[in-house]
Formats: structure tokens, C-alpha cells, sequence
């Protein structure tokens, strides 16, 4: 029995693609899980958040099987690609369904809403809809709610990547200061090894069909193996 | 130790869906199943129903061929003419489906029937007069209803044919008609005339009023004239089945070739093109004036004929309007209820099977079959409006189904996972997620089947007593009676009513809060 993220056994397929996990991540820390494109980084995402179930082994968080769990009872919040908020709720609203899904408010849990709003910087845009904010705005809004869930893991598939580097690295950045400082432990996928070494603390190598165990960053990119040497190609060294 | 994938969760259940279809089942296959039962062993088809049966057939397949041929021009027309009033021809091209069906045919008889305009024309000319009763009158009713449905379909197309193509044939100096427009027209002609073919094999209001007789009965009037004047269960059953037969080959044949998709918007392009001299533009030019006539004209003499009538109406028509609207809004209420449970099974044969069975049902079968099981308990007759409302409410599911289903599918596949994550499900989800963003199909399905259920004259004519007539039947009694200014009163407000139900529904989905 261990504390943290428990990938056990862990066997997925999905049209014809497989691939492998067997490993765990200590409770707190910043993961980032990189590789080659279509290897299979989001799967592995999709598997851990609950939107696809294993051909066998299990997924376990603080010695609780998950396996069984629809997604939205998992203690685990998730931010995609794109679609983190619903256009049609003001940002107040998309916020509040990280406390109640029902979105019915007390005034505690609006106080709650109005202290997140403050603390990712969008005070006083609560009424907007989403569609009235900048790229970087929004992203602000999806890390809020994830900070307002309460739930210790948070996934992140790659939900910054069509923002500007600037701005990425920024997200980046609140994403650690807001739910690391909170005691979350971030899993999030990037293609971009300068991402993992910014904010990272152990890197999950995606390849050839397999999820290697984690390894501290600093170690991993001044000596990568030989399938995360092939992919990174120019920091062979 | 392998294990079975989990089931993923549901955010929406599947099991009120699963109700609707069997509800649906029940009532287009059931009903159809008791009305038989309780007729016993008939006699085989005879030769009137094998002539209602060619009737049918032929008189589909005509509607079908005029509507598309002449649709071609026209929507050729508005691809490549850009002029004032253009944009209010394709508006217009949307009304007649939502056109109560008796309110049209009260306008072409006022332009083509036997004291209309055209006659007016020819015995001025000295030339003999026409009918409009008949085989033609049919097809030329149902060409009114379906040729702009075809106008716009094959105008969808010519506008998807990028405008760099017309650029690439332009620069190397061939022929666009050969190279673009025949290509295209191969490709999407065959399903919308297959749908054309399908609508018109269940017509029943405009057979009932410009045909019968033994040479211009549909299969859907034989069964109203088996029911109506000799309760002759046997030979509407025998009939419906049969009816069922013909859609279902036709279903099939459908099936081989895609059908057509009706987009709202888009229309609004104008292809740019380069071939095409001054002989051209004039032929466009009377192509629409003729098709504008076509359409406009009709409804026109309603509105005029109408205005003058308006003070002939009987002062029993203020509670037939209220009924009317009575059950146009039960019938949407409930068309509503199963298009969304049915679309909420996200695809699956059973949601499939019953939002298509309707097109083949007979609405007239399922009333009977209706108060044949209400009979035991209740006086049918007093239930006479909420039948209408419930075979209202499934004749319109086919097409309220077709303008929620792919949307809601849309919205799960963009929100879904996000919806899932935050354990949005249930009653939540149909709040916060789905109701929200299905606002402008919803509205617009539910204006759909208000203006249908309102103009409806289908099994209200078979059941209604004394104190039950909707305004469409009353209209049709008192067109019975030769009373043709009062019905011409009546045909304006029932026009009025459809318009402003269509549009207060289609409204509400569109207002921004």
C-alpha cells in the first residue's frame, strides 16, 4: 500500500494501440509525462482520469482502487486540451461546478468562488462568459476550478499548448504556485522538454508502448535514454 | 488476472430513451397490430386497393421528378444571382413546410381551381378551362409544398462546390455545368428526390380534398374511407400494412443513397462565376419571377381572400382556435419529451428505428387503434383531442429527432469528457450543459411540431363530435359546406396561428440572455 498515484499492472488498448504501466508517483510532486506524439500520453491521461477502462490492472490513489470509479467521483481533476469551460455559463458559474455540480451556492461557497477569482488574477470578471476573456484568461478559469474541486490529483493534457511559449510558461508557473502550493500532485503531458525541466520534479517517458517509471528531471535530461535520446534528437549529448 | 472493461459512466441515462422508443414502437406497430386483431381475418387485397396502391406510387414519383427538375433551375438561379429580395425568396423557400396543409390548398384553389385566377385567364382568352381535381391537382399540390424543400437542398450543394473551383474551370476554359455542376447535382439529386418520394407516399389532407374518387385515392385516404364511412377495420389494417410496405421499400431504397442534411444557415453566398452572357441572366431572371409567382401567389389569395372573410367566420371558431392551440401545445410538449429521451441514447437501433417508424405510420391508424383500447374504459370521443395531440406529437418526432439528435451529439463529444469530470450528471447535466446549448434546435423542433400539430386535418377527422372540431377541420367543414369566404377567414387565422407558433418557439431559441 502506498500513498500517491499507483499505476498497477496497468494494461490499455484502444483501436489496435497498447501500451503498458506499471509504475508510482510520490503524493505532492510535479510529474511531467513526455514522448513522441501518438505514443500514447493523453491514453494514458484518459485512462488515470476514468474515460477508459484497462484490459487489466488497476488504478489506485492513496491505496483506493479506482478502477471501478466513473470519472467524476475519482478524486482527481482533469484539463484538456480545449473545452475546460462551458461557453455558456458566466465564469462565476464554470468555478462553482468545481465545488457543487448541482451548482447550488451557499454563500460560503460563493465567498469561496470570489477568494479563487482573486487568487488566479480574474477579480472582478466573474459575470463574463468565457468567450469575453483572452486565451491566458480562460486558462486562469479551468486552474481556479481545479484549485476549488479539492480533489489532490490534477491532470493537465497539455491545456496551455495553444497559448504563446510566454504565456505558457506562465501558466505554467500559477499552475505550481496555486494547486502545487495547495498540496496537489500534478501529472501533466508536454512534448516540449523545456516544460518539464521549468516546473517538473520527475519526468514519465512515454515510448514504444510502455510508461517507464519516473525519473528526476534534472537526471533524466542531461542523460535521457535511448528512446527519449531519438526523440529529442538536437540535446543528444 | 484480466478483468472486463468498466462500463464508462452515464451522464445521461439511457433508460427514459429506452421508454420512448418502446412508446413510439407501441404506438406506430402496436396500434397497427390491435386494429388488426380486432378486425380478424379480412379479405385480400382487392383491385381498389391495388389502385390505391398505384395512385400512391405514381402520384409520389410525379410530385417527386417535378419537384427536383424544376428545383434545379431555380436553385441555379439563386446560386449565381445576387439581388434585392434574394435572401427573402430563401426565407420564403423554408415557409411551406410549416404551412398548414388545407391553408395551401385553399390558395392554389383559389389561383388553379375552377372559379381561380388562371381559369379567370383562359375563358378570357377564349382557351377551355382546367381542373385541379385529380391526379395532377395532387401532384400539383405537393409540388407547391416540396419544390422549395428542393430549392434549398440543391442550393446547399451548388454552394459547397468551393468558389476556387469556379476560379481553376474559368482559367482553363471549360465548361462549369460538366465539370462542377453535373458531378454535384449526381451526387445529392437522388436523396433529396428519394425524400420527396417518401414525404408524399403518406399524403393525406391533400388527397382528401383534391383527389378521391376511384382514380385518385392514396393508400392514407382509402384507410380514412374504410374507417370513416364503413368502420371497416379489417381494410385499414390491410392498408396500413401495406402502406408500411411501400415506405419500407422505400426506406431502403433511401438507405443506398445518402440523405439529404437541412442546414440552417449558409445560404446567404453567392458563387462568383465567369461563364454565362446576357441570354442567361434573363432565363434566371423568369425562372424566379415564375417560381416566386408559384409560391407567393397562393398565399396571397389567402391573405386577401382571407381579410374579406374574416367577418363571415362563425363565432364557433374562436373555441376551435383554442383547441387548436391547446393541442398544438400538448402535441409539442410531448414531440419534445421524446426526441430529446431518444436522443439522449446517442445513436442505437432503438432510438434509429423509432424516430424513422413515424414516416411510415398511418396517423389514422394509430388514432383508431388509440380509441380501440380506450374503448373499454371510456367514451373515445371524449378523449378526441388528446389522441390528436399524441398522434401530433409522433407524426413530427422524425423531424424534431433529425434537428436535436445530431447537435446534442456535438455538444457530448466537445463537453462530454469535461461534463464527466466535474460528475455532471442526471438533472444537472440537462441544466447546466445540454438544455443551455440545445437552445436553437430545441426551439426550433418545438416550432416545428407546434405549426404541424396546429394545421394538422388528419385523425381529428375521423373522431371529432360536436364541441371538439380544431380550426383546421372547421375550416374543412365549412369548405364542405361551400361556405368558401368563412373558410377563407379561417385559413388566415389558422395561417396567422401556425406562423406565430413556429416563430415564438423558433425565437425562444434563439434569445441570448
Amino acid at each position: 500500500m502506498t500513498d500517491g498515484l499507483w499505476l498497477d499492472g496497468l494494461r490499455l488498448e484502444q483501436d489496435g494501440f497498447r501500451l503498458s504501466a506499471d509504475l508510482s508517483l510520490k503524493p505532492g510532486q510535479v510529474t511531467a509525462v513526455i514522448g513522441p506524439s501518438g505514443e500514447g500520453k493523453s491514453t494514458l491521461l484518459s485512462a488515470i482520469a476514468g474515460f477508459l477502462a484497462p484490459v487489466a490492472g488497476r488504478v489506485v490513489w492513496d491505496g483506493q482502487d479506482l478502477t471501478q470509479i466513473p470519472p467524476g467521483s475519482r478524486p482527481i481533476s482533469i484539463l484538456f486540451q480545449d473545452h475546460n469551460l462551458f461557453p455558456h455559463l458566466t465564469v462565476n458559474q464554470n468555478l462553482g461546478l468545481g465545488l457543487h455540480a448541482s451548482l447550488r451556492l451557499t454563500q460560503a461557497d460563493k465567498a469561496k468562488v470570489e477568494r479563487v477569482l482573486d487568487r488566479v488574477g480574474l477579480a472582478d470578471l466573474g459575470d463574463r462568459r468565457p468567450g469575453a476573456l483572452s486565451g491566458g484568461q480562460q486558462s486562469r478559469v479551468a486552474l481556479g476550478r481545479a484549485l476549488l474541486a479539492k480533489r489532490p490529483l490534477v491532470l493537465m493534457d497539455e491545456p496551455f499548448a495553444a497559448l504563446g511559449p510566454g504565456l505558457k510558461a506562465e501558466m505554467l508557473d500559477l499552475a505550481v504556485e496555486v494547486l502545487g502550493s495547495a498540496g496537489r500532485t500534478l501529472v501533466m503531458v508536454t512534448h516540449d522538454p523545456e516544460d518539464a525541466r521549468r516546473i517538473a520534479d520527475a519526468v514519465v517517458v512515454v515510448a514504444e508502448g510502455k510508461a517507464m517509471p519516473p525519473v528526476p528531471t534534472q537526471a533524466l535530461l542531461d542523460d535521457p535514454p535511448e528512446a527519449l535520446r531519438r526523440y529529442l534528437g538536437r540535446e543528444v549529448g | 488476472m484480466a478483468r472486463r472493461p468498466i462500463p464508462l459512466a452515464l451522464g445521461l441515462p439511457r433508460w427514459p430513451g429506452a421508454i420512448a422508443a418502446w412508446l413510439v414502437l407501441a404506438l406506430t406497430l402496436g396500434t397497427l397490430c390491435i386494429v388488426a386483431l380486432r378486425a380478424g381475418t379480412g379479405q385480400w387485397l382487392g383491385p381498389a386497393d391495388w389502385a390505391a396502391v398505384r395512385f400512391t406510387v405514381l402520384q409520389a414519383a410525379a410530385s417527386s421528378a417535378v419537384s427536383v427538375l424544376v428545383a434545379i433551375p431555380v436553385a441555379r438561379a439563386l446560386a449565381r444571382r445576387r439581388f434585392r429580395g434574394r435572401s427573402l425568396l430563401v426565407t420564403l423557400m423554408g415557409a411551406p413546410f410549416i404551412l398548414p396543409v388545407i391553408v395551401a390548398v385553399l390558395g392554389l384553389l383559389a389561383v388553379f381551381g375552377r372559379g381561380g385566377l388562371l381559369n379567370g385567364v383562359l375563358s378570357a382568352i377564349g382557351l377551355p378551362k382546367v381542373s385541379i381535381y385529380g391526379f395532377h391537382g395532387v401532384v400539383l399540390a405537393h409540388v407547391f409544398f416540396n419544390l422549395p424543400l428542393a430549392v434549398r437542398l440543391i442550393l446547399q450543394g451548388w454552394l459547397s462546390i468551393p468558389a476556387e473551383r469556379f476560379r481553376l474551370v474559368a482559367t482553363l476554359d471549360l465548361a462549369p455545368g460538366r465539370f462542377l455542376e453535373w458531378p454535384m447535382l449526381r451526387a445529392v439529386v437522388p436523396g433529396i428526390a428519394l425524400a420527396i418520394f417518401l414525404i408524399c407516399l403518406t399524403s393525406f389532407a391533400v388527397a382528401l380534398i383534391l383527389g378521391g374518387g376511384p382514380r385518385a385515392t392514396t393508400v392514407e385516404l382509402a384507410i380514412y374511407q374504410a374507417l370513416r364511412f364503413d368502420f371497416d377495420l379489417a381494410g385499414a389494417a390491410r392498408l396500413a400494412v401495406l402502406q408500411f410496405g411501400i415506405c419500407a421499400i422505400a426506406a431502403v431504397l433511401a438507405w443506398t443513397v445518402t440523405l439529404p442534411q437541412a442546414q440552417g444557415g449558409g445560404l446567404d453566398r453567392v458563387v462568383q462565376r465567369w461563364d454565362g452572357g446576357r441570354l442567361t441572366k434573363v432565363g434566371d431572371g423568369a425562372v424566379l419571377i415564375l417560381t416566386a409567382c408559384f409560391l407567393l401567389l397562393p398565399l396571397a389569395m389567402v391573405v386577401t381572400r382571407g381579410l374579406s372573410g374574416l367577418a363571415e367566420m362563425p363565432i364557433s371558431i374562436w373555441p376551435a382556435a383554442l383547441r387548436s392551440v391547446l393541442v398544438a401545445a400538448l402535441s409539442t410538449i410531448l414531440c419534445l419529451g421524446l426526441a430529446l429521451t431518444l436522443a439522449m441514447r446517442r445513436g442505437g437501433a432503438l432510438a434509429g428505428l423509432a424516430s424513422t417508424l413515424p414516416l411510415a405510420a398511418s396517423g389514422l391508424v394509430i388514432g383508431t387503434g388509440l380509441f380501440l383500447i380506450v374503448h373499454p374504459f371510456t367514451n373515445p370521443a371524449r378523449l378526441a383531442l388528446a389522441v390528436t395531440a399524441l398522434v401530433n406529437a409522433t407524426m413530427a418526432l422524425p423531424f424534431a429527432y433529425r434537428a436535436i439528435a445530431p447537435e446534442l451529439a456535438r455538444v457530448e463529444g466537445d463537453y462530454g469528457r469535461l461534463a464527466d469530470s466535474l460528475g455532471l450528471r442526471g438533472w444537472a447535466r440537462l441544466r447546466w450543459l445540454i438544455f443551455p446549448r440545445l437552445r436553437r434546435p430545441i426551439g426550433f423542433a418545438a416550432g416545428l411540431s407546434a405549426a404541424l400539430s396546429m394545421g394538422d386535418l388528419g385523425v381529428i377527422t375521423l373522431f371529432a363530435t360536436g364541441g371538439q372540431e380544431t380550426l383546421p377541420l372547421a375550416m374543412y367543414r365549412l369548405m364542405g359546406a361551400y361556405r368558401m369566404d368563412a373558410a377563407a377567414g379561417v385559413a388566415l387565422v389558422l395561417l396567422a396561428l401556425s406562423l406565430l407558433a413556429f416563430w415564438l418557439c423558433d425565437r425562444g431559441g434563439r434569445v441570448d440572455d
